[in-house]
């Protein structure tokens, strides 16, 4: 295993992640040593406005997947509208690959309560929720504890630092639900119902929870703002790539020698990735990879040179994403591969719009039957149709991410497909699997 | 669903206030329920003095924390508490995947089969699992002890293939190791995970999901960070690489025509130089070294 090169090793900007390096940094005590709630002195001595517009000069973009400008989204709260004012941060994380926001809040948990201060103070939000996924019991224990611990320092609660400002904060686990990452589905859960998404518009900037404006922000986007305030948007803007600004926590996972978290500036590329996680295992050659997470579309190793920031993964054909980088190698089947993510959709998709529903249920099966040398050629055209139907007709993305594996896999790897259906490969699942339905 | 009379609507929302919830003319076991989570149900509404039916989905995890699953009783006892109908509550209850309508074991052990897992050995893990406890994707041992289930992403795709035990962590298993915590839960034992704190049962986890502290000496510090974590982070540390320019005292750009607010008290001890500090020494750098044979 080759040490990575001094230009590679360059574009490491440990900023969210640096205080994980502190064991203890989830206490208090630690997290103040560290320049813990500074931000927050800075951020309550300034007007709101003056806070939404620093974040809008920064040039911070969403790190749920999406990529929104977080000013903008700030800044689309109306004021002195008279009714309650939210902050919903979405720590539901899940999708496949994704594994950054748990470190986070596990690892540094007052970083999050901090930028959920100073956001709520920028939209003027006086309470607050963290929907946390249920499944991450040992970040919300760090969280949890977290919380009381600002209320008891005066950091949350009534008067925060004497300056009249209220917030309250509750962390709100959830129960098991993938869609619950989608904003308007996790708001309906956090109302107590079925996390089903919601017809857009009207946007939770003016009809979010119970109706009212609401922030929902990813927790990296969150964890971000008291860097923000402390080193201004001018050095937060010397990471990353003019559109897309700052460090970037990149999930890497798979056939390399080191996989993990590797925070980088935007625009870091695949390759340098790897050589950062100590190159591919022995043996192991990269085949296909997901720039952010399994609903953006594959790409295959002769895109692991495209800067992976918003821009250029999209002019590559994918979507930056989580920045959940899964890679896989020559030992691997990406039609296997993708019939495991149809299998999640289909048991994460809500149920409530058919063409999802149904789509990824009659895809599982379409891919059981190729996997077990029973499919056509008929088949291939059949999953494109499905896609085609579910793809920008379903209520949120779900449906969309779901047919990104599949329109992908067969653009770059049809000849895998034919190879099951010819049968030149080796049946991967057994005939059982088709039981009941074909 | 039998009997109309035990449903008829409860003055509830009084406990915004702190008053305890009215409840009467339940059935007899969502009446036990009642007088045994009185306490902990005012302090979840609490929560919520802007819209009481978000208390719903804690309200789930605690029930289930009494009878390691959402009973027809634990439903009616929701239901009355938060003036909705039972078939409103059942209907989120079965939307989620982590409220039980079977029983459960104690422990639940969830093998992760989604790709990245899936490729590196997960479904080999479920399989033997599977076959050594004799039981199927939510089902339980015969001795109430192990409840097993294939999980989708456990957003632990950097430590795959992994399992949790009651939700906490065990990392890169293969199927011997995976065995090996089966077998010591079988035993009456409580095998350490790797990230995660020491383990509890599952209606004991279900209190905490249910949104209270884990008063366990000791449970919120356990291990939070494995070497893959932190690799990043120990590659610029041994390189000495920081991002240059950081400056804590950069001013705030004040908008036009106003006036600069001065309410703020300071922080009475100057800024650190952001370099790792805490009460331990770095036991992660240890622990990588040992992971990956010297390379920290």
């Amino acid at each position: 295993m080759s040490e990575p090169g001094r230009e590679v090793l360059a574009k490491l900007t440990p900023v969210l992640t640096k205080r994980w390096l502190s064991p203890d940094a989830w206490k208090l005590d630690v997290y103040e040593r560290l320049d813990g709630y500074l931000a927050l002195r800075k951020a309550l001595a300034v007007h709101p406005d003056d806070l939404i517009q620093l974040v809008k000069d920064s040039g911070l973009r969403g790190r749920g997947g999406a990529g929104f400008p977080t000013g903008l989204k700030w800044g689309f709260i109306p004021q002195n509208d008279g009714k309650p004012h939210y902050l919903v941060v979405n720590a539901d994380e899940g999708e496949p690959g994704t594994c950054k926001d748990l470190p986070l809040m596990t690892c540094d948990p007052h970083s999050l309560i901090e930028g959920v201060i100073i956001a709520s103070y920028a939209i003027r939000a006086s309470r607050a929720y963290i929907y946390i996924r249920g499944e991450a019991v040992h970040a919300a224990r760090r969280l949890r504890q977290a919380v009381n611990d600002a209320y008891k320092a005066g950091y949350l609660g009534r008067n925060i630092l004497g300056t009249g400002f209220d917030l309250d904060l509750a962390i709100h686990s959830g129960a098991g639900a993938y869609i619950c990452g989608e904003e308007t589905a996790l708001l309906d859960s956090l109302e107590g119902r079925r996390g089903q998404p919601r017809l857009r518009p009207p946007f939770p900037a003016t009809h979010g929870l119970y109706a009212c404006p609401t922030v929902v922000n990813n927790v990296g986007t969150i964890a971000s703002v008291p860097y923000i305030v402390l080193g201004g948007a001018d050095w937060w803007k010397s990471m990353g790539t003019e559109k897309s600004s700052g460090p970037m926590i990149y999930s890497l996972s798979g056939r390399v020698n080191n996989p993990g978290q590797y925070e980088c500036g935007l625009g870091i590329t695949l390759n340098e990735l790897i050589e950062l996680a100590g190159g591919m295992r022995p043996g192991h050659r990269l085949r296909f990879w997901t720039p952010g997470g399994s609903s953006t579309p594959l790409l295959a190793a002769e895109h692991a040179d495209v800067p992976l920031d918003f821009e250029s993964v999209a002019a590559a054909g994918s979507i930056l994403g989580t920045t959940a980088t899964q890679i896989f190698s020559d030992q691997d089947c990406p039609v296997y591969c993708t019939y495991r993510w149809i299998e999640f959709y289909h048991h994460e998709s809500c149920g409530k719009c058919t063409p999802c529903r149904e789509g990824n249920f009659w895809m599982t099966r379409i891919y059981r039957r190729i996997l077990s040398g029973q499919g056509s050629h008929e088949d291939l055209d059949t999953l494109l149709d499905v896609c085609d139907n579910i793809l920008g007709r379903s209520f949120c993305g779900l449906g969309d991410g779901a047919t990104s594996p599949v329109t992908s896999s067969l653009k770059f790897f049809k000849q895998d497909y034919l190879d099951y259906i010819e049968g030149r490969t080796a049946p991967r699942l057994s005939a059982k699997v088709l039981a009941g339905a074909h | 669903m039998s009997n109309n009379s035990v449903t008829t609507r409860p003055q509830v929302l009084v406990s915004i206030d702190g008053a305890p919830p009215k409840l009467d003319r339940l059935s007899p076991a969502a009446a036990a329920l009642r007088d045994q989570l009185d306490k902990q149900t005012a302090e979840i509404l609490a929560r919520y003095p802007d819209g009481p039916r978000s208390a719903l989905l804690p309200l789930l995890h605690l029930v289930q924390s009494v009878d390691g699953r959402v009973t027809p009783h634990g439903v009616e006892y929701c239901a009355a508490v938060l003036g909705l109908q039972k078939a409103q509550v059942a209907a989120v209850a079965t939307f989620y995947t982590m409220y039980k309508r079977k029983p459960t074991g104690e422990y639940l052990v969830s093998v992760c089969t989604n790709t990245m897992c899936n490729v590196l050995g997960g479904q080999e893990v479920y399989d033997t699992l599977s076959a050594l406890l004799g039981v199927g994707h939510d089902e339980t041992t015969a001795d109430g002890r192990i409840t097993l289930e294939h999980a989708e992403c456990l957003a632990a795709c950097d430590y795959g293939p992994v399992l949790t035990v009651n939700y906490d962590f065990y990392d890169e298993v293969t199927p011997e190791s995976a065995v090996d915590v089966v077998d010591r839960l079988r035993a009456g034992e409580r095998p350490a995970p790797t990230r995660g704190a020491r383990l509890c049962s599952l209606k004991e986890m279900a209190v905490q999901l249910a949104g209270f502290a884990d008063e366990r000496d000791g449970a919120v510090a356990g291990p939070g960070a494995g070497p893959a974590t932190l690799r990043g982070n120990l590659l610029a540390d041994r390189h000495g690489i920081a991002v240059p320019g950081f400056d804590p005292q950069t001013p705030i750009k004040v908008g036009e025509g106003r006036p600069p607010v001065t309410r703020v008290p300071a922080a009475n001890k100057p800024a650190s130089d952001g370099k790792p500090a805490g009460d331990s020494p770095l036991p992660q750098r240890e622990h990588l070294k040992d992971a990956k044979g010297g390379d920290a």
